[in-house]
Parts: C-alpha cells; sequence; structure tokens
C-alpha cells in the first residue's frame, strides 16, 4: 500500500496516532509538505465529507477522522511556514449570541480546515461585535454565523446591520447557516450565502474566495 | 403552595445508547461501528460520575407568572403558552441543572481535540438534562395528585423559554423568581444559563383538551423537531387505550 492510501485509511479509520506517525514518515521520506496536506490530509477529508453527505458514516466517524486529521497537520504547520506555504483563504466563524448550538458550526469548521482554509472559531453565543472585529483583524475574506433557535436566528441581521453601520459590509462576505435557517432568510437579512451543510460551506466558500 | 429543591438521582436520569446515538443524527435502525458505541459507553460512564443533578420546583400564580410570561415584551403574539396558562389550573415553574462538572468535562474534550468523545457526551448531557426536566414534570404530576388536583381528564406540558414562540428575555423574570443561585444556576448577559447544561421552564396542569394546539404558526416553519407533536399525542394517548 502507498503511503498515501495508508493515509487515506487511517483517516477514515479515525487512527489519529497512526496519522501522525505516518506524516512524520512522509516528511522523512522527503515528500513535500505540501504535497502531505493536499493530497494526503485534505483529499482523506474531502472523501470524508464525502461519505457523510451520502450518509454511509456518521459524526463521530466524521470526528475522529477530524481529530487524526489535525494531528497531521500540526506536524506540518511548522514545516508549511517554513516554506511559506499559506492556506487559501480565511474563514471567521461562529454560533451567534444567545445560542449554544455548535454541532453545525463545528463541522463546517472541521471540513473547511480539511478543504485547507484557516479557520478561526469564535465558539459559540458570539456578540456582534466580536464577529466584526475580529473579521476586520484577521483580514478574513469570509465572516461565516450560525444559529439554530428561531429566536435568536434575528442576531445574524444584527451582525450585517452592525457591518453595514461600520462601512465594513463589503471587506469580506457573509455566509449563513444552521438547521431552522433557509436561503430566503438569509436572502432577507442581506447575507450573501445560505450554506446547508458543511460540505456545501466549503463550496461556497471556495466560490468566493478562488473567484477573487 | 410547592416550592421545593430538589436533589434528582443520576440514576433516575441515565439516558438510553439509542437517545444518546439519535443525538449523534444516528437513528434506532443505523448501525454504528464499535468505536462508535464505545465513545457512547463512555459518554455513559462519564456522566454517571460527574453529574450533580438538582432543581427547583415552585407553584406559581397565573397572574404571577403572566409577568415571568410577558418578559419584556418580545413574545411572539400567537404563542401558544399565552393561551396555555391562561387556562391552565395549576402551574409551576422550575429550573434543573447537571452541575458544572459534566460541563468541564466536555469542554476539555473539545480543548484537547477529542472531538468525538466531546461532541458524544455534549449529546449524553444534553438528554440527561431533558430527562432532569421530565423528572421534575412527572414529581409536580404526582404532587397533584396525592392533592387531588390530577385526574384522568387532567394533562401536563411544560414549556421552556426560546421555544415554541416564547422568547428568551423571560429568562430574567423566572431567574429573579426562582433564585437558582441556591442550586448554583447564573444567567450570563446572552440570557444563556451557567453551568450549560440547564433547563427551566413552566409547566402546566389542566384540562387536556387546552394543550391542543398546531404547529402552524409563522414561527412553526423554522422549528426542526416539531416535538410538540409527541408531546400532544403521549397527553391523549391513555385516552385511546381505554
Amino acid at each position: 500500500m502507498d503511503i498515501l492510501a495508508e493515509f487515506s485509511e487511517n483517516l477514515h479509520n479515525g487512527e489519529a496516532e497512526r496519522v501522525g506517525i505516518l506524516t512524520g514518515q512522509a516528511l522523512a521520506n522527503g515528500l513535500e509538505p505540501r504535497k502531505i496536506l493536499d493530497d494526503a490530509l485534505i483529499a482523506g477529508m474531502t472523501v470524508i465529507g464525502d461519505r457523510f453527505k451520502a450518509h454511509e458514516i456518521f459524526l463521530p466517524d466524521v470526528l475522529m477522522a477530524a481529530k487524526a486529521m489535525y494531528v497531521g497537520m500540526d506536524i506540518l504547520k511548522p514545516y508549511l511556514i517554513k516554506e511559506g506555504i499559506s492556506t487559501i483563504g480565511k474563514v471567521v466563524i461562529g454560533t451567534v449570541q444567545g445560542d449554544l448550538h455548535d454541532i453545525g458550526k463545528n463541522l463546517v469548521a472541521i471540513f473547511l480546515r480539511g478543504a485547507g482554509f484557516e479557520v478561526i472559531d469564535l465558539g459559540n453565543d458570539v456578540p456582534p461585535e466580536k464577529f466584526i472585529d475580529t473579521a476586520l483583524k484577521e483580514n478574513a475574506q469570509i465572516l461565516g454565523m450560525s444559529a439554530l433557535l428561531t429566536t435568536t436566528m434575528p442576531m445574524m441581521k444584527k451582525v450585517i446591520e452592525l457591518a453595514g453601520a461600520r462601512n465594513v459590509r463589503d471587506k469580506f462576505k457573509i455566509i449563513v447557516g444552521g438547521a431552522s435557517l433557509s436561503r430566503e432568510y438569509a436572502q432577507a437579512i442581506g447575507a450573501d450565502a445560505y450554506c446547508f451543510d458543511g460540505m456545501n460551506a466549503v463550496d461556497c466558500v471556495k466560490r468566493y474566495i478562488l473567484s477573487k | 403552595m410547592i416550592n421545593e429543591i430538589l436533589d434528582i438521582p443520576a440514576t433516575d436520569i441515565m439516558p438510553a445508547m439509542e437517545s444518546i446515538l439519535k443525538g449523534q443524527g444516528i437513528s434506532q435502525n443505523e448501525i454504528p461501528n464499535r468505536k462508535t458505541v464505545v465513545l457512547a459507553e463512555e459518554a455513559i460512564q462519564c456522566l454517571m460520575s460527574t453529574i450533580r443533578p438538582a432543581g427547583i420546583l415552585s407553584e406559581i400564580s397565573r397572574d404571577d407568572f403572566a409577568v415571568i410570561y410577558r418578559g419584556s415584551g418580545m413574545n411572539e403574539t400567537q404563542a401558544p403558552l399565552g393561551r396555555i396558562f391562561r387556562a391552565g389550573a395549576d402551574l409551576a415553574v422550575f429550573i434543573v441543572t447537571l452541575g458544572k462538572i459534566i460541563s468541564r468535562e466536555i469542554s476539555e474534550r473539545f480543548d484537547n481535540n477529542d472531538l468525538a468523545a466531546a461532541s458524544m457526551l455534549d449529546s449524553a448531557a444534553s438528554e440527561a438534562a431533558e430527562m432532569a426536566a421530565d423528572y421534575i414534570e412527572t414529581y409536580y404530576r404526582s404532587c397533584l395528585e396525592r392533592s387531588g388536583r390530577f385526574g384522568p381528564s387532567t394533562g401536563i406540558m411544560r414549556f421552556s423559554p426560546g421555544y415554541c414562540g416564547w422568547h428568551m428575555n423571560a429568562q430574567k423574570e423566572l431567574f429573579n423568581f426562582l433564585e437558582p443561585h441556591r442550586i448554583g444556576i447564573s444567567l450570563n448577559d446572552s440570557l444563556l444559563m451557567q453551568p450549560l447544561k440547564s433547563i427551566s421552564g413552566v409547566i402546566v396542569s389542566g384540562p387536556k383538551e387546552i394543550f391542543r394546539f398546531d404547529d402552524s404558526f409563522s414561527f412553526c416553519a423554522d422549528c426542526i423537531t416539531h416535538s410538540c407533536r409527541d408531546r400532544i399525542n403521549a397527553i391523549f394517548e391513555q385516552d385511546k387505550q381505554t
């Protein structure tokens, strides 16, 4: 079995320790960090995402694979920085103020990282100012918001209005998601896009960032 | 008037494996792999050793509850609870918590990138918190039965701020009334409870018919569970059997 296939198999099985060992071996064998990142970790997580979307695997499988991916990425990180290899783009993400439901948001963050994006996860119960301040400070291209409760969904509109009031609405694209949301609601509050699941969020973010 | 602090036995609110897995998006007819089952078993063990369930149950008059219900006036105009509590015979506000330790356990797992274990424990704790709220509802029902206030034509149902058109900001008044700091629960600026695995609300008891409502309100379109259907059906289930 070649090393990339071995990566893929161990990611699927959530074998974090083994993925760490393989990453070290691949580097020792002279494989370029970028190639390990793209062809092993990102490619592996893309397959995981596709299988999850097709209901072939479940949430715990994705999360175990994500842990394995993070182990590999942590090992690669200093090499990527040394070689000046940057991420595809930067995304600030969080669950809106008053809401602590974050499974969906966490999945989006995992799939975005797995697709090669840098993700700044603000967690849950995030005040509107913090979304805007962080996106500006980090020079993020995308600001992503999640809400589950119907009573907290209006906080998304507040964030968008705040960005407008501070004249920074054109500094980043705003994407929204959450089980209660719809495309119509996203349009009504002035979001740039509605993402219905983690893989859709990756496609959406890619579209915005790669089209620049 | 009932006004009690309750110690809830942890063993009475241990969720079943299938309900934890349901929280992870795995339905009863799907077969998870061995690693997933082990994670769920570990979550149950962790719950058993770390939760300190407690609750407060306090009966309240309709007039006093009207003040809590109104909050700062942001409820949906058609929220079913607005009609139901006014038609109810007995009302009690409640709050339950699993305690601080379980939230810390969940956070530690997330911080250590043990995402699957963290998420599984989070699902297990959420289910246990719901069961703690069920426990206190059942306790209230038994109190009403003992005092002759609950008969064959009586129904009981609980509601929480943030759901079914009842706005979250009712939490402030609810906290003023219940003083849940007595069992270690506080409210942050976003109206979220600390510890996170806590549930507050009102339990309404009254003629079964008052609990019938459709799930066709504008806010129902945004609801993902429509669990009100099962709760209403449960009230009338007994009538069908007899």
